[in-house]
């Protein structure tokens, strides 16, 4: 153990990667909490099994069953390889070399299968890329939203932990040659390095400086990564576990009673009735609630924070019903809109590239100058597209309440600029005028029942 | 055969308050089940079913009104409000405690969406009931027609499946027909939506490339395949986009869609 200059600068480089992280997070937070209260701390123990189920457990992933399993191997190996990232900070903050050797048979163990993740992580991210650029899986490769960005975002990342298992092996194999040709023993076992041992020489000096650069990479590349981790779609490897965990528990069918409203048809239907007096803020002034929401303050920060979540995996939009069929609704896009204003009208993490729809000239989105969620991002067409069918929400691997949000906005359009199509209103006026949506009497409503025979039991 | 049959008086709960009476159940029928033509078929079908089986039920008649679920989907929250508690202040007054429904949106409505306004019932759909009924052995499911071998294909409704999560009620029912029950590839929590939820009954699809309801119907056919078979379903508006599905594909004469309950009075000899 030799604490020298490069131990240092490693530890005011990992300080730097960690204190810039916790920066980005906490504007993140300060955007989640734009949006309107919401308590969700009922039911703890099923919430908990559910991020064990969903979230650790990965069990909705399984509906499509190849992805699943190459994304559970980056995932897999994304945990577990961190326990050697563990033992990489303690070597670089004290010099040591492989602390954790000491574990003897359990070390090796541990070495053995990070080297069989990081080959299989190397593998899976391979097909990733080729499914995304090459075999141009309709979801992944297609959309609207899919503009510039999350395209560049998605291929980043995957040849990012391409490049990171990389320089692990080059860090191995070097370490390996190294004691070769010492004729001393390596703590640990490395059955994929193992046969490359040879691949880099036998140089003790390339080899020492090889093994410190793979190391070096391999460790800035992790705070790297983690610092870009809030401008990207990969954002969800955090926050999958709270989203998971403030999922809705009640029925998907069940949707939000707004008890504003309640309490002014209590009032109109009788006079005696006492609306609770409305809530204030700091300086005691009444809030006043938009009816749905027109920009994203008037989400709630579940909403906000699904935003976040969102892998941008297509998921959703691959079983929505109105996309399926050429219109213009796609629930990612929903997701990803609520993002993008947010951080255009919050804060933002480090790299932040918002593509608006207007200045890429997407004309199929006839967005608006409004500089709101909606109309400036998420078009009413989209929003009268939905059927409300929940297959976007059964689909989100990480809980994402999609129609929520649709669902918001469109209350905002009914109730605050009574900007239904036609036909709705229309609706509308039957049920206040006949109690039924369609134009028929009221006084025919039991005709049905009029010369209904059943055969006589004798 | 005239004189093997009788004719059915649907009680009232007015008539039943009247006698100092209360039914075991309500019989919530909804406004599809009440003015659609096509869909008054299966609340005769279900009251034919009612009264084989001699249960206590009674409706609400002309005092019914729509539950406000076509509102509530379009964002009209005000509109779905006032329907709801109007809705509940008669439930209340009949001091109801039991309410069957044929339509899943009047189910789902009721059930999940009414407690928050004051109203508190069990609420049960169609399917389950029948399922119930069949399980108890108060419905056989013979002496009438008979389908044994006849493709069906069951088609969830968003708002019974995804929603409220019954999946197999339906489909244990129509099991009880002995039929050659066919999966579509998207069935259950995967089911493709007919196109007309989310108070998309009552406006034109937005512009696309295709209706929902072809997308599925094309789907049901593909299942089904040649032959006299028979699209199922437990919603009315299903009901509605199948049909219109079917007959776009001009496949009336061979596909008939037909609601469950239609299905178990037909093999119980109910509706002949």
């Amino acid at each position: 153990m030799a604490i020298g200059l490069e131990n240092i600068i490693f530890l005011l480089v990992a300080a730097l990667g960690i204190g810039l992280f916790v920066w980005q997070i906490s504007r993140i937070r300060k955007n989640v909490l734009m949006g309107r209260d919401l308590v969700l701390a009922d039911n703890p123990s099923e919430r908990l099994n559910k991020v064990l189920l969903v979230a650790f457990g990965q069990q909705k992933m399984f509906k499509r069953m190849i992805p699943a399993v190459l994304h559970l191997f980056v995932y897999i190996g994304f945990l577990v390889i961190n326990i050697e990232v563990i033992e990489i900070l303690i070597d670089g903050i004290f010099g040591t070399h492989r602390i954790l050797g000491f574990a003897g048979v359990l070390y090796s163990g541990l070495m053995a299968i990070n080297e069989i993740l990081a080959l299989l992580v190397i593998v899976a991210c391979a097909i990733f890329l080729w499914r995304r650029n090459v075999k141009k899986v309709p979801r992944l490769a297609y959309g609207v939203e899919m503009r510039a960005w999350p395209e560049l975002d998605a291929n980043i990342i995957l040849v990012t932990e391409i490049v990171l298992m990389l320089a692990l092996f080059a860090f191995n194999i070097s370490d390996l040659k190294l004691a070769q040709l010492q004729g001393h023993q390596v703590a640990g076992s490395f059955p994929v390095s193992h046969f490359f041992v040879n691949a880099l020489g036998s140089d003790p000096e390339t080899l020492h400086v090889i093994g410190r650069v793979g190391w070096w990479f391999h460790i800035l590349g992790i705070l790297a990564f983690m610092n870009y981790l809030p401008s990207s779609k990969h954002f969800h490897i955090i926050m999958a576990f709270p989203n998971v965990y403030f999922s809705k528990l009640l029925p998907k069918g069940k949707f939000t009673t707004n008890p504003a409203i309640t309490h002014e048809i209590k009032a109109m239907l009788d006079p005696a009735y006492q609306p609770p007096a409305p809530e204030t803020d700091a300086d005691g002034n009444p809030i006043l609630q938009r009816f749905g929401a027109k920009d994203v303050e008037d989400l709630t920060w579940k909403q906000l924070m699904d935003s976040y979540t969102c892998t941008e995996c297509g998921r959703c939009t691959a079983v929505c019903p109105a996309n399926i069929t050429g219109k213009l609704l796609s629930p990612r896009k929903i997701v990803m809109d609520t993002r993008d204003r947010m951080e255009e009208k919050g804060e933002h993490p480090a790299i932040f590239a918002p593509n608006h729809y207007k200045e890429l000239g997407i004309d199929r989105v006839p967005v608006t100058e409004e500089n709101t969620l909606l109309r400036g991002y998420v078009t009413p067409e989209e929003l009268w597209a939905c059927t409300t069918c929940n297959a976007c929400v059964e689909a989100c691997p990480v809980n994402i309440d999609q129609l929520s949000t649709i669902m918001d906005l469109r209350r905002f359009l009914v109730l605050e600029e009574s900007a239904a199509p036609a036909a709705l209103n229309a609706m509308f006026s039957n049920i206040e005028n006949n109690g039924a949506p369609w134009a028929f009497s009221p006084s025919d409503r039991f005709n049905w029942a009029e010369d209904l025979y059943v055969p006589s039991k004798n | 055969m005239e004189e093997n049959k009788r004719l059915v008086k649907v009680p009232t709960m007015a008539q039943m308050a009247a006698n100092g009476e209360e039914p075991e159940i309500l019989f919530w029928v909804g406004c599809a089940g009440a003015f659609d033509d096509r869909y008054k078929r299966v609340t005769r079908a279900f009251v034919q079913i009612l009264e084989h089986v001699e249960v206590k039920y009674a409706v609400l008649g002309t005092e019914e009104s729509c539950t406000g679920d076509p509102a509530k989907r379009a964002g009209n929250e005000f509109l779905f409000q006032m329907q709801a508690l109007t809705n509940i202040e008669v439930l209340n007054a009949y001091n109801v405690k039991k309410i069957v429904t044929a339509c899943p949106h009047c189910f789902n409505t009721i059930k999940n969406e009414y407690p928050d306004l004051g109203g508190n019932y069990e609420v049960i759909h169609h399917s389950t009931f029948l399922q119930q009924l069949i399980n108890e052995g108060k419905v056989h499911v013979q002496g009438g027609e008979a389908f044994k071998g006849k493709r069906i294909t069951y088609h969830d409704s968003c708002y019974l499946g995804r929603a409220n999560d019954i999946y197999e009620a339906p489909r244990e029912v129509l099991a009880a027909l002995d039929a050659d029950l066919v999966e579509m590839k998207r069935s259950r929590a995967n089911g493709l939506c007919c196109g007309a939820g989310g108070a998309q009954m009552w406006k034109e699809p937005e512009p696309g490339r295709k209706d929902i309801n072809i997308e599925r119907t094309e789907e049901a056919l593909a299942t089904l395949g040649t032959g006299n078979s028979v699209i199922a379903t437990a919603c009315p508006f299903c009901m509605v986009m199948m049909s219109d599905g079917v007959k776009n594909k001009e496949q009336e004469e061979n596909v008939k869609v037909f609601d469950i309950a239609e299905l178990i009075a037909q093999a119980e000899g109910l509706s002949k």
